[in-house]
């Protein structure tokens, strides 16, 4: 069964389009990787499906009901996103921050109890985020911020996760420890998974499916083999590159040719 | 620094019982100095005696404590809760630690609108002057909103601060082309206003302020985990669950009423608004289910503080709280500008 689907979406800001008739359905823990140039309509398409922006026509589907009928505590408690950067103007503690993702389970009196607290100690603990829950969000490197707002995502328990280049601050320990945590949430807990990136390679190696946006169109979807082949990076991003297979898992592999 | 405490009810409560303590104490302190000294004692003995019916002071200073210096007091504090509510839910909205009431011009365009209302003799309607007041208030939240780019663009601090400029400019000018044609027993009640009067408020008055804080502060606080979602920026609150735009609406109208009331009876009182929140948050954090409450009381501690100054200083003659608040209020304001760091 599929927990998104997509069904001819049309969106524009004003008189610019975005998205130009884009379908597609995403099956309940897969993990989708969305690749495309600048401007192709990624982080938009993250923003539609988590209901914070509405097509202009067609349908946005979550679990088959419309995003615009879901209220946002509803749609907040099903999906979850990791923006590329917050905005840090007043002083918050990492670990306020990653409470901010119980909000969706509380109603406005309520204070956050035990169980609460644990669900955010364990969503800190799966982003090595401990360390510095009582420090400042302000005062903490980028990559260390980012794995608190992965924290936050996680807090709030959705059943999909949807990353906007998230993983571009984290360090390579970081990095692996996060995609592998990613893929464990995907198989264990059935978590569906969408991330943004510009990593062709990252992509390839540990997404299921890929995304191919072209200035607002799919211009490719289906397995990495599928998706990521000279042709359609040469159409897409305009330059040449060289697709092989990694040798440990016969995945593709982009190298680019300078 | 101060370090990381988790903002459970119980501290909430328990740090807001000890804003309580420190905001009697100063209206003790408040109550006993002015031109008419009297001991601390006498006057915890009177508060006492007031409950039981009897009496240790002569009556001339039991008529300064409960007829003069009492409703002033307590109006202070209500003006002082007011305005620092009024800079805790602004500078949260508009992401801007800078952004409070007086600084914004909303203070300006509810007294504009109450000194139209004393023009035109609103004032012979019950709460014509405080209604003027609001949508004064609410008309220039409208205007600083659109001039700082919409609801949509983003706030930044220079176009939310210039246009806080611009605004309180046209309102002065229109407030001293009133002060040019109104005859001249107005003009004191409206000179007044224009550095903040705590002196003038009839008991009714304080009746309908204080109710109006009361709701205000009940119907803000149903709303502080939202705050803390929205100044983390419009779009993660939005995706966090907080429905942003009818919240934000709902804030704006709650805010501006209160504010409005204080402004309508109490006038231009500036710099409350931003440095009682600014200190807060650097004692307690930036939680508002916290935040809130602790500002409220020290907000009001601040402004009866200030109004006794005002009152002591040139004893028996008396400054226009006013003066107090900026002369504390404009070095700290730029203080926080040079720092950067809010």
């Amino acid at each position: 069964m599929s927990i998104i689907s997509a069904e001819n979406i049309n969106f524009s800001y004003a008189a610019k389009p975005v998205m130009d008739d884009v379908s597609f359905s995403v099956d309940e823990a897969r993990m989708v990787a969305v690749i495309g140039p600048n401007g192709s309509g990624k982080t938009t398409l993250l923003k539609i499906i988590n209901g914070t922006l509405f097509p202009n026509t067609g349908r946005m589907l979550i679990d088959d009901k419309e995003t615009s009928r879901w209220s946002r505590k509803e749609i907040a408690r099903k999906v979850a996103i990791v923006p590329q950067e917050t905005a840090v103007t007043f002083p918050f503690y990492a670990e306020e921050i990653v409470l901010m993702g119980r909000f969706p389970h509380l109603n406005n009196y309520h204070f956050e109890d035990k169980k609460d607290y644990k669900t955010v100690h364990e969503a800190m603990e799966k982003t090595d985020t401990l360390a510095f829950a009582d420090r400042r969000f302000s005062e903490l490197s980028a990559g260390e911020r980012q794995r608190v707002l992965i924290a936050r995502a996680l807090a709030q328990e959705p059943k999909i996760l949807l990353l906007d280049e998230s993983t571009v601050f984290l360090d390579l320990k970081h990095q692996a420890q996060f995609l592998a945590l990613l893929r464990q949430l995907n198989t264990a807990q059935q978590l569906t998974v969408m991330f943004v990136t510009h990593d062709i390679n990252l992509a390839a190696q540990n997404a299921d499916r890929i995304i191919l946006l072209y200035s607002g169109k799919i211009y490719a979807i289906g397995k990495p083999a599928e998706v990521i082949t000279a042709a359609n990076i040469k159409e897409v991003y305009d330059v040449d590159v060289l697709v092989d297979q990694n040798p440990q898992n016969g995945l593709p592999r982009v190298t680019l040719l300078t | 620094m101060p370090i990381y405490r988790r903002v459970t009810l119980s501290r909430v409560l328990q740090i807001s019982a000890i804003m309580l303590l420190i905001f009697l104490v100063i209206c003790v302190v408040s109550l006993a100095l002015g031109s008419v000294h009297i001991g601390f004692i006498e006057v915890l003995k009177s508060l006492v005696n007031s409950f039981t019916g009897e009496s240790s002071l002569s009556s001339q200073e039991e008529l300064i404590i409960f007829s003069v210096r009492l409703p002033r007091v307590i109006f202070a504090g209500i003006v002082g809760a007011s305005l620092s509510l009024g800079g805790v839910v602004f500078q949260a909205i508009l992401r801007n630690p800078l952004a409070d009431p007086y600084i914004l011009g909303i203070s300006g365009g509810s007294a504009l609108g109450a000194i139209i209302g004393i023009v035109i003799g609103a004032g012979s309607f019950y709460l014509g002057i405080p209604l003027l007041a609001f949508v004064g208030a609410l008309a220039t939240v409208f205007l600083v909103f659109v001039m700082a780019g919409g609801s949509r663009g983003p706030l930044l601090d220079n176009s939310l601060l210039l246009s806080g400029v611009v605004v309180n400019a046209f309102f002065s000018a229109a407030i001293l082309f009133f002060l040019s044609i109104v005859n001249s027993m107005e003009l004191h009640s409206i000179t007044f206003w224009l550095m903040g009067d705590l002196s003038g408020a009839s008991a009714k008055e304080i009746f309908v302020a204080a109710s109006c804080l009361l709701a205000g502060f009940v119907l803000l606080y149903a709303q502080a985990r939202k705050l803390n979602l929205i100044v983390q920026g419009e779009d993660t609150a939005q995706q966090l669950g907080v429905n942003v735009e009818r919240t934000k609406q709902w804030l704006l109208v709650v805010t501006s009423l209160i504010i409005s009331v204080a402004v309508s009876l109490a006038g231009i009182i500036g710099f409350v608004g931003i440095m009682v929140p600014h200190l807060m948050r650097l004692i307690f954090g930036s939680d508002h289910r916290l935040l809130l409450p602790v500002s409220a009381l020290f907000g009001a501690s601040f402004l009866i503080l200030a109004d006794t100054i005002a009152r002591v200083v040139l004893a028996p003659a008396e400054l226009p709280v006013g003066v107090i608040t900026a002369l504390c209020g404009a070095p700290y304001f730029i203080f926080l500008l040079k720092r950067k760091a809010y």
